[in-house]
């Protein structure tokens, strides 16, 4: 009798097909704004907590050393030990360290370079005094102790 | 035979979205943030013979934190959320209180601790002391604290002004040498 035959009703299927779009975007993004890890800590690096942060300038003229207590305790004891690119060192070592960073960078850069201390919460000062010691004997003289924006109190 | 009219089929892109999301997901978990900020200082060069510096007693405003992370300021027990205003108190005296500093310019923080002071009390003193003088030059400047980090951290907003207040107060931090107790 009726003339428009009754269409089937069902609920019509959303796209999806915009999603992967998306997902895509933020995947770029994250690897864009992420640096992969250039060395593997072998110490346990938990930064503190500062407000008052200052931004490292140009970051091939920073050099990053490690202090903590060291992940594989059974070899290497509990006690805090530095670490610079892969190697577990001692103070001592510190400034060769140095000299091999300074190298790699221009002759006009030489004085400019920082160290960059990322320092473990639970470490005790005696060790930081003894690196701080060996980079004056170095001359890197500017130092910054790496540490994560706090959230203010007030 | 009837021609059916056929439209490209459609092809299901679901399983994309959850390829990306593993994909994603791989990525936020094995990636660092670098965090590239941190309280910078410039270690005093080395010296073989001990100069001997000549300073009035009163410029000097002493910090120590002992091996049990107590804190000692100016011979006073002090907790870490006070030190900013004893320095701010000090640094900006002028020379009214004959026990305080003469001036901003000739204000020296000295810090001092024990090899057994925990790195996190330290930092902590450190970043109180950093915001004291922060404080002093945000408001000689006229402006928030935020916005003076902000000027501090961008080199192209710093100005005459910004200059002009690192002159009038200098960030002047000595570290001493540690004493032994406490240990490693």
């Amino acid at each position: 009798m009726s003339k428009f035959s009754k269409k089937k009703k069902g609920t019509p299927a959303i796209s999806t097909s915009s999603l992967p779009d998306i997902i895509f975007m933020l995947l770029f993004f994250f690897m864009v704004t992420t640096v992969l890890r250039e060395t593997e800590l072998k110490v346990q690096n938990r930064l503190p907590k500062a407000s008052q942060l200052q931004k490292l300038e140009k970051k091939s003229l920073v050099s990053y050393i490690y202090i903590g207590k060291p992940k594989d305790t059974e070899k290497y004891g509990v006690e805090p030990r530095i670490q610079v690119n892969d190697a577990l060192v001692t103070p001592k070592e510190i400034p060769n360290f140095v000299y091999a960073e300074k190298d790699k960078l221009d002759e006009v850069e030489r004085d400019k370079i920082t160290m960059s201390l990322k320092v473990d919460i639970d470490a005790k000062m005696g060790i930081i005094s003894d690196v701080k010691q060996q980079l004056r004997e170095a001359d890197a003289r500017k130092v910054n102790y790496s540490s994560v924006k706090a959230v203010e109190k007030e | 035979m009837k021609k059916k009219s056929r439209s490209a089929p459609e092809i299901n892109a679901s399983s994309m979205a959850d390829i990306a999301f593993l994909l994603l997901i791989f990525f936020l978990v094995t990636t660092t943030i670098a965090s590239d900020k941190g309280l910078s200082i410039l270690l005093p060069p080395k010296n073989d013979q001990q100069l001997d510096v000549k300073m009035k007693e009163r410029n000097i405003f002493k910090v120590f934190i002992n091996s049990n992370n107590q804190l000692l300021v100016e011979e006073q027990l002090m907790s870490v959320n006070q030190v900013k205003e004893a320095a701010k108190k000090f640094i900006s005296n002028n020379g009214r209180d004959p026990k305080s500093s003469e001036s901003p310019q000739a204000a020296v923080i000295s810090l001092k601790t024990d090899r057994g002071t925990k790195y996190e009390m330290y930092i902590a003193v450190m970043d109180e002391l950093k915001k004291a003088y922060n404080e002093l030059r945000a408001a000689y400047m006229g402006v928030t604290l935020a916005e003076y980090l902000e000027i501090e951290n961008d080199s192209k907003k710093q100005n005459a002004k910004f200059e002009e207040a690192k002159k009038a107060i200098p960030y002047q931090l000595s570290e001493a040498e540690p004493t032994n107790a406490g240990g490693n």
